[in-house]
């Protein structure tokens, strides 16, 4: 082509190039490559993968009831039989946690779910149509950033009452003022941008540029926070159930099994560790992919 | 500067009476209020007269716009209503209670601080890189952790099994370093997330290459450059850091059963009692508008972008909102929009 | 590979016998996912005292790194991996980091490329410039601070007290590169490394930034290392001038040498590609003559909040010609070229496009224009939409005129116009199916030209399409753009900063300066006979003006 390549400078020179197409060996080798320098996405994705299947179906990980009560085997230590031993009611824990994964993946999904689809609405309203609404629109939103967001969600669960469903239901209503606010950002910074300024010189019409290039790349920068939102969102519930505000009893929902663990922390403490643990390792796990997909959206 | 801070003053106060509004219809429309459930209430021994007398005494008889402007103006003369459980006015429930909360989350607040310089140091300036992948990975699982869990494990390591500190709140400053650390520890991440990231941005600022080109050395450059310029986005984020301290609070109280704030809305939710809850969201609110005025009013010392004058003003608004924009809601979700913000190295050709 | 003996640059020396800085066999290599790519090689050259020598070289030739090196300053991932640099006595490639910081700011010291990045925003900039003094100097703060009044004295400020308490947001971009000037030489160096000390400066700020260095230098004989992409700059102000490309210096002789006798071949294209060197015919303005106006605007008027951006412009542009529109940063000429596409309204003053009125017409309005009038910008990849591939981007503007269809069908029906554009703008068919993000900047500009062309306009605004570009890239282009306007019949808009290109490839000329047309005319009897002393002041400005030979 060019006589002289004007390739990126060299000082740069750590940024990627972009590779050439491959042919099928050489796809191979360059996926290795991707996936040795990526490699602490493996176990990441294989955390969110067991406990997803988990919570979709628990009668494969685990042959016990949740909720059977077996007086004979109140506080087992953890054992072969019993992997996270048994709490005071003789329920097998690990059962328990397999069982919890799913009111609480399903209150996360919700959650995430309710704040990215109002807040996506609100935030690309705010930012396509601009001047006033935008302005209204955007101190309504910092009127709600600025209560604290746990104490928020809170007061939506006075009003909605308490339970799981309740709960993901004020989480993530809390969440949709950010979300509203980070689309708002990405549609403005689409609006402003050259490439729309291009498309309005080639003639495509307001609405076809809505809907071909502001959407598209509004949304895509939202994916990492979904992700990251997905592990604050578990953490909210627990915590929410923790203080007695969202799953009730019997449900062995995750935050819910570390209160009750609690009261026998000094004698049983596997009851308040494993949940424990599961908790923080699913939020790492999908901190971690989060992160992942932020860098990856950055840099392209 | 008289005007300035006249304007901010006003959006600090436009805040504060829409997170009113916004509270009072939310509670407004709950289905049944808790007077009524109280006087229908099986086990209920009231007669038609005594509840009549109650439904008074509340206010709750009336419109509710009326009561809305009533209580409206109550907010300007003190008056946040009666607490419905136990008949007490709410504004006395509240400063009863913020001693204890406040003291939680001040130190808490210093302790998060001074964790999170040290570790956004570490991971910039630490000599090993096997150090640096350490400490760098503690931000990220501090903002994993829920903040009962830390509180748990503190509980039971430090009470129970080391007897370092007092199980339960003796109202002694021993006490305190537990819960506080909890919290602390808590909002450390993310100010060292976003500190350790602006450093990292700063020093690989054009201006720092020209220091080096001058032949200063890693302290001279980080006294005069690095420590001002990283420190403008924790001022940013310090109301946001508050907020979330108060909202620990309420956890963490609940797990060392220390009494405050955190205490005093757990019990009121469990109880309906709604005019405590709209009065600690109130309290919480206004901290929090205030610690952002007062931010407000101290950044154009720290940053001489920002011009006092009338005219730029509006401009250096738009441009310390761009910067902190997206830092709203969760504090996690702040720390990972800073970094995404974060543009690639400069290339420097 | 390396370079025959006799050739060696290293032998080369503009005044023999006393050298300042030698550097020999200097090899640099940056590590990039635990491998060492090398990216100099063999790099040698000294320096004499005083003398100036230009490394030359397009992106990616390594001349910024051959600069940082000599600074000890490459970035993390950058090593030295052979080769030794001498400053005076002392071998600078075994310097300890103590070492180094000595030596820096005191002996050598840098002029840096961007001046508004390059201040820290949050100090008074004659703080920053005391810094050198505080590192290398025992003079107490009262000493520095008049040395600092006497510095800014040096390099042209008046009120020296005032220009030491303001903050880098409260100056100009030439007054920041002042500062940073007085900040290189507060040490009283031996040795600058001025690392593009003028890129993003209008042309007239680039002068006096020059003559700036150019006087100091002479007055202390400092000698200086210029890296530049700028060959006009390079002729005028270098001793010597080092040519380098891929990591290498390839040639370095006397700007006489390098430009009337290139010995090797890369020197030879990259003098050839220099606007008005290159093979680009003088133009015939009378062949092209008085043919009817395809673009008129009458007193046009353009104001953001108060201040008019363009303050009354009148002109007329012809079909089958180019019509350049040439001024410096903040003259209105943007703001003329977004106005005529309909990117904006004027806010008075009337403009027609192939004879409608445009003058009150919103975006909706314009739209059945934009078959006919079509622009291609400064920097392509940004307007690009980065989810599309390069047969997406050229297909918009076809899409936009066609009813909606099934995409399939679409593409397929389309794809033949897209190949013929692509082919047009001298891009093979098969990069219909590449990503923008894999192309060289030259190829994106060839892709937004094809955009452009895809619809068959009569009417291009090109808004300075070559200034991102490197000196040879950027010569291809306007090649490409000559041959399009004389198969096509195609009218161009052009709007420069740069008066060399603008020279080369106009037909009528219209300079602009705080909004207003200062001067318009023939581009011969306006770059020959300039009236205004405006013009006549940018045409000095004109880097290389000996190259040229204007």
């Amino acid at each position: 082509m060019t006589a002289i390549a004007d390739t990126t400078d060299l000082v740069d020179a750590a940024s990627e190039r972009p590779a050439p197409a491959d042919d099928g060996t050489s796809r191979v080798v360059s996926g290795l490559v991707w996936l040795s320098r990526h490699w602490s996405l493996v176990p990441a994705v294989g955390i969110v993968a067991i406990i997803l299947l988990w919570a979709i179906v628990p009668g494969l990980f685990t042959s016990q009831d949740p909720l059977a009560i077996v007086p004979t085997a109140r506080f087992l230590h953890p054992s072969s039989a019993h992997w996270f031993g048994t709490d005071q009611l003789g329920h097998d824990e690990y059962a328990r946690i397999v069982y919890g994964a799913r009111p609480s993946l399903t209150g996360s999904a919700l959650a995430v779910a309710i704040g990215v689809v109002v807040g996506s609405l609100i935030g690309a309203v705010s930012g396509w149509f601009g001047r006033w609404v935008d302005a209204l629109i955007m101190r309504a939103i910092d009127v709600v950033l600025s209560i604290p967001g746990f104490l928020f969600a809170i007061v939506i669960v006075v009003v909605l009452g308490f339970g799981i469903i309740q709960a993901a239901v004020a989480v993530g209503l809390t969440s949709s003022a950010t979300f509203a606010r980070l689309i708002r950002g990405e549609v403005l910074k689409a609006k402003a941008s050259n490439y729309v300024e291009a498309a309005v010189t080639s003639g495509t019409s307001s609405l076809a540029i809505l809907r071909r290039h502001v959407l598209p790349n509004s949304i895509a920068p939202t994916l990492s926070l979904i992700t990251l939102q997905f592990g604050v969102a578990i953490m909210w519930i627990a915590s929410l159930s923790f203080l007695g505000l969202g799953a009730q009893p019997p449900q062995p929902e995750w935050g819910r099994l570390v209160t009750d663990g609690r009261n026998y922390i000094a004698t049983a403490s596997w009851l308040t560790l494993w949940p424990a643990v599961v908790i923080v390792v699913a939020v790492l796990a999908t901190n971690h992919i989060s992160h992942f997909v932020s860098n990856r959206s950055s840099s392209r | 500067m008289r005007r300035y801070i006249l304007k901010r003053l006003a959006q600090a106060i436009a805040v504060l009476w829409a997170a009113y509004t916004l509270s009072f219809i939310l509670l407004s429309v709950l289905p049944g209020d808790a007077i009524r459930n109280r006087i229908n209430a099986p086990d209920s021994l009231m007669t038609p007269q005594q509840a009549q007398t109650l439904l008074e005494y509340y206010g709750s008889n009336r419109p509710l716009i009326e009561q809305y402007v009533r209580d409206l103006w109550g907010l300007f003369t003190g008056d946040l209503g009666y607490s419905i459980t136990n008949g007490g006015r709410v504004w006395g429930l509240l400063t009863l209670n913020l001693p204890a909360t406040a003291k939680l989350a001040g130190l808490g607040l210093v302790i998060g601080l001074v964790f999170a310089v040290i570790v956004a140091l570490l991971i910039n300036y630490a000599k090993f890189g096997w150090l640096k992948d350490v400490f760098s990975f503690l931000p990220a699982l501090s903002t994993s952790v829920p903040i009962f869990v830390i509180g748990i494990i503190v509980l039971n390591v430090f009470a129970f099994d080391l007897h370092w500190i007092p199980p339960v709140d003796n109202h002694t400053f021993t006490a305190l370093i537990a819960p506080a650390a909890t919290v602390g520890l808590v909002v450390s991440g993310p100010l060292a997330q976003v500190l350790s990231n602006s450093i990292r941005l700063t020093r690989s600022q054009p201006f720092v290459h020209v220091m080096h080109a001058k032949g200063a050395g890693e302290g001279y450059i980080f006294r005069k450059d690095i420590l001002r310029n990283s420190l403008l986005p924790i001022l940013t984020l310090l109301g946001l850091t508050i907020g979330e301290l108060l909202a620990g609070a309420v956890v963490t109280e609940s797990v060392y059963a220390r009494a405050g704030l955190g205490q005093l809305i757990v019990t009121s939710v469990n109880t309906q009692d709604l005019p405590v809850v709209q009065g600690i969201v109130l309290l919480t609110t206004a901290i929090y508008v205030t610690v952002n005025f007062i931010t407000d009013i101290v950044y154009p010392f720290i940053d001489p972008r920002i011009a006092l004058d009338e005219k730029t003003t509006r401009a250096a608004r738009t441009r310390r909102l761009a910067a902190a924009e997206g830092l709203g809601g969760d504090l996690v979700e702040a720390a990972d929009l800073f970094e995404k913000r974060a543009p690639v190295e400069v290339a420097r050709s | 590979m390396t370079l025959t003996n006799e050739s060696a640059p290293g032998s080369v020396d503009g005044t023999g016998g006393e050298h300042l800085l030698v550097v020999e066999n200097l090899n640099v290599a940056y590590k990039v996912h635990r491998r060492l790519r090398p990216t100099l090689h063999d790099i040698s050259f000294s320096i004499a005292p005083g003398e100036v020598i230009a490394l030359v070289g397009e992106s990616g030739s390594g001349k910024t790194t051959t600069g940082h090196a000599i600074l000890g300053l490459l970035p993390e991932n950058g090593q030295v991996t052979g080769g030794r640099i001498t400053f005076r006595d002392q071998v600078l490639t075994e310097l300890s980091p103590k070492g180094w910081r000595s030596l820096r700011g005191r002996a050598v010291s840098l002029i840096p490329q961007d001046p508004t990045v390059s201040l820290d925003p949050l100090r008074r900039v004659g703080e920053q410039v005391e810094d050198t003094l505080s590192l290398h100097s025992n003079l107490d703060a009262a000493q520095r601070r008049r040395q600092v009044h006497e510095l800014f004295e040096t390099v042209g400020f008046r009120d020296v007290e005032l220009r030491y308490r303001q903050y880098p947001h409260e100056l100009s971009g030439g007054m920041k590169q002042r500062v940073l000037i007085a900040s290189a030489i507060a040490g009283e160096p031996d040795l600058i490394i001025a690392d593009e000390p003028t890129s993003g400066l209008d042309a007239t700020v680039q002068k006096q930034v020059l003559d700036l260095i150019d006087d100091l230098r002479r007055r202390n004989r400092t000698a200086v290392v210029l890296v530049t992409h700028d060959l006009g700059v390079a002729a005028d102000r270098a001793d010597r001038i080092g040519v380098m490309e891929h990591g290498r210096l390839v040639e370095v002789g006397t700007p006489e040498q390098i430009f009337d006798s290139p010995q090797h071949p890369y020197t030879r294209r990259l003098v050839g590609a220099v606007p008005s060197r290159s093979a680009v015919p003088v133009r015939d303005v009378a062949a092209v003559g008085r043919r009817e106006p395809v673009i008129t605007v009458t007193d046009l008027h353009k104001s953001y909040g108060g201040t008019d951006a363009v303050a009354g412009t009148s002109f007329e542009v012809h079909r089958g010609e180019t019509f350049s529109i040439v001024g410096e940063s903040g003259s209105g000429k943007s703001t003329t070229a977004r106005v005529l596409v309909g990117l904006t309204e004027a806010t008075s003053g009337s403009v027609s496009v192939l004879g409608k009125d445009i003058t009150r017409l919103d975006r909706r309005g314009y739209r059945p224009l934009r078959q006919d009038i079509q622009i291609v910008y400064q920097n392509p990849y940004s307007s690009f939409d980065p989810r599309f591939d390069v047969f997406d981007v050229v297909e918009e503007p076809l899409r936009a005129f066609q009813p909606p269809q099934l995409p399939w069908k679409r593409k397929k029906a389309n794809r033949d116009r897209i190949v013929a554009a692509l082919e047009a703008a001298a891009l093979p068919p098969s990069f219909a199916d590449r990503h923008p993000a894999e192309l060289s900047g030259g190829q994106r500009q060839r892709v937004a030209i094809a955009r452009a062309l895809v619809v068959e306009p009569k009417i291009l605004v090109l808004d300075e399409p070559i200034s991102a570009l490197d000196v040879s890239v950027a010569a291809q282009i306007l090649q490409l753009l000559e041959n399009l306007q004389r198969e096509r019949g195609l009218t161009y808009v052009f709007i420069s900063h740069d008066l060399a290109v603008v020279r080369a490839i106009s037909d009528h000329v219209a300079v602009m300066q705080n909004g207003r047309i200062v001067e318009q005319g023939a581009v011969d009897d306006v770059f020959s006979r300039p009236s205004s002393p405006y013009t006549q002041k940018l045409l000095a400005a004109i880097a290389g003006r000996k190259l040229v030979h204007l």
